[in-house]
């Protein structure tokens, strides 16, 4: 516990020293904030052509359609920055050498793992933090429900312990930071583009690959229904990932 | 404290480290000497359970370094050959960092990392960030590193490189001063500082232990000869024959050309001291006697011998 501790704090304070850090957090926020205003302008615009036609139509759900659009595009700019939170996690370790002192000091590959992984779901949480400010902004046009608001960003969150597991999981395997962004993003999108592919398949074919899309989970969450199978989904996918990283690791000291 | 039995490292097909065994008593300093290539790195990579060996066992303080590596990994103060820095980080909080993973309590923390720093002579870089200091001093935090947490054993591969004089000679007797408490082994291509600094010597060279001996030791191993250098005001070729006649003398080589004063090597019988003998055969022939000096064989000219006896 305490060396995870160390491990989390060391890779924190990096984190806030490095530029790619800021430049993350200022692109993400600079575009959810973008799209946050887009899609409320939008809205806003479309339900005042809609009263202009027809005083008597449905009252749209202004505050309920913007959330769920704005969760949806915060899903995809987390597929690009993602990657970037952690390709250096283990390849920078490599690269500098540092790996030699924390593969021979008294700690264990668990709690490096842990240290590791903990900090950037804590700078994502970070991020998360930063966006909810604009998006509470949302509170004065109406009152979104809280289900949807809680339920979109513990979609989210759990969305980004998937992903990081499985880049973090990709740092292990080079001692190229470039490299170790690539190839996550590669893979991620794979698991994106999934669904796409899902729409010409049958049968067995196509809920096997509805399953495997990492954003189709994620629509019921938007909505605000919180289905364990979803949960279930996100947290086997990081576990898999946590998994790989340890065997990954481990392998280091195995004899070959 | 340490003993390495028929360690052997293949790398992709190619033994980096072959069937190397030695033992390491506690409390001693050991070198460890080699050409570049030679496996010396290797070896303590092994010995700090950075990676495994393909065959053979090392125990350190009596624990496997493969079946047991966290029991060795607690006892263990590890310099690499690329000291492990993060440059983004302070010294200080870098030397904080390593103190936690290794486990030091936290109240004597900061007076351990002060004391570390004071030995190393980096107090006055504490609070400069580790990528802009200079090669020298990045090798010294390295150093420092090493020390936390006071371990049993440390292994530092190629302490002093990169150090100025001043410092070289400064970590050197840290070195020496650790000795007793703390087993060392150290790798080195400076074959000064292993005759200054270890109380034992293994040399390597293509993964395979050459010879294992005390630095005085391995010198008179490699004496076949006393040797004297003079330097005379005569012509070569008649002080090499007024020489050759001398009682006790296997050989002489003189070089000079005619007017300059002549070199002169002069091998003698071994235990033989013939420096008075030469310095009367010269000067009674009336030449100049400019230069008389015996040579010592160096660390250096076994190191060369032996390396090259190998290929
Ligand atoms: N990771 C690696 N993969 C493949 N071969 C390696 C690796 N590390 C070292 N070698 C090879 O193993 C041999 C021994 O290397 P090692 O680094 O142990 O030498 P060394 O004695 O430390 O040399 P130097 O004095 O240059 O530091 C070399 O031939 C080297 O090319
Ligand atoms: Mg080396």
């Amino acid at each position: 516990m305490r060396n995870t501790l160390a491990i989390w704090q060391r890779e924190m304070k990096s984190y806030f020293v490095s530029p790619i850090a800021y430049v993350v957090l200022t692109v993400f926020l600079f575009l959810s904030g973008f799209f946050f205003y887009s899609i409320l302008t939008a809205v806003i615009q479309s339900t005042m052509m809609q009263s202009q036609f027809g005083p008597g139509s449905q009252p749209v759900d202004v505050p309920g359609i913007v959330s769920r659009s704005f969760f949806g595009t915060t899903s995809v700019v987390l597929l690009f920055m993602i990657p970037m939170l952690t390709m250096g996690l283990f390849a920078e370790e490599k690269r500098r050498g540092t790996m030699e002192l924390l593969l021979t000091s008294p700690v264990s590959i668990l709690q490096v793992m842990m240290g590791k992984y903990l900090a950037s779901l804590t700078f994502l949480v970070l991020m998360f933090l930063g966006s909810g400010i604009t998006f509470s902004s949302l509170f004065i046009f109406g009152h979104p429900e809280w289900k949807t608001v809680l339920g979109g960003y513990l979609g989210l969150l759990l969305y980004g312990c998937a992903l990081l597991a499985l880049g973090l999981f990709i740092s292990t395997l080079t001692e190229n930071q470039i490299v170790s962004v690539v190839i996550t993003f590669g893979t991620i999108l794979v698991l994106w583009l999934i669904e796409s592919f899902s729409s010409g398949a049958t049968g067995v074919a196509k809920d096997v690959l509805d399953y495997l899309s990492v954003i189709g989970h994620l629509d019921d969450f938007i909505k605000g229904v919180i289905d364990t199978s979803h949960v279930i989904y996100y947290v086997t996918f990081a576990l898999m990932g946590l998994f790989l990283t340890y065997r990954s690791l481990e392998s280091l000291r195995w004899k070959s | 404290m340490i003993e390495v039995e028929h360690l052997t490292k293949v790398y992709n097909g190619r033994k980096a480290v072959e069937d190397i065994s030695f033992r390491v008593e506690k409390g001693e300093i050991l070198g460890f000497l080699g050409p570049n290539g030679a496996g010396k790195t290797t070896t303590m990579r092994i010995l700090t359970c950075y990676m495994p060996a393909t065959e053979g066992t090392a125990r350190v303080a009596g624990y496997d370094v493969f079946e047991e590596s966290l029991e060795v990994r607690k006892r263990i103060g590890y310099l690499p050959e690329n000291p492990p820095l993060y440059h983004e980080m302070t010294v200080y909080s870098y030397l904080d960092f390593v103190a936690r993973i290794k486990g030091t309590p936290p109240s004597k923390r900061k007076s351990h990392i002060d004391d570390v720093m004071q030995r190393t002579n980096i107090g006055d870089v504490r609070g400069r960030v580790i990528g802009r200091l200079s090669k020298g001093y990045k090798q010294r935090v390295g150093v420092a590193q090493a020390l936390l947490n006071n371990p049993e054993v440390l292994v530092l591969d190629e302490p002093t490189i990169g150090l100025d004089p001043k410092q070289i000679f400064e970590v050197r007797s840290l070195i020496k001063h650790l000795a007793g408490d703390h087993t060392v082994i150290l790798s080195t291509h400076i074959l000064p500082e292993v005759s200054m600094t270890c109380n034992r010597v293994v040399i390597i060279n293509n993964g395979k232990v050459v010879a294992m001996d005390t630095p005085e030791g391995l010198a008179n191993q490699m004496k076949g000869a006393e040797r004297v250098a003079l330097l005379v005001d005569g012509p070569a070729e008649a002080v090499r024959e007024k020489l050759l006649a001398v009682e006790g003398v296997l050989d002489v080589k003189a070089e000079g050309i005619d007017g300059s004063p002549s070199k002169v090597t002069v091998e003698c019988r071994l235990n033989t001291d013939l420096r008075r003998t030469l310095a009367a055969a010269v000067v009674n022939q009336g030449w100049g006697l400019l230069e008389l000096r015996g040579i010592s064989v160096s660390l250096e000219d076994v190191f060369i011998n032996l390396i090259t006896k190998e290929e």
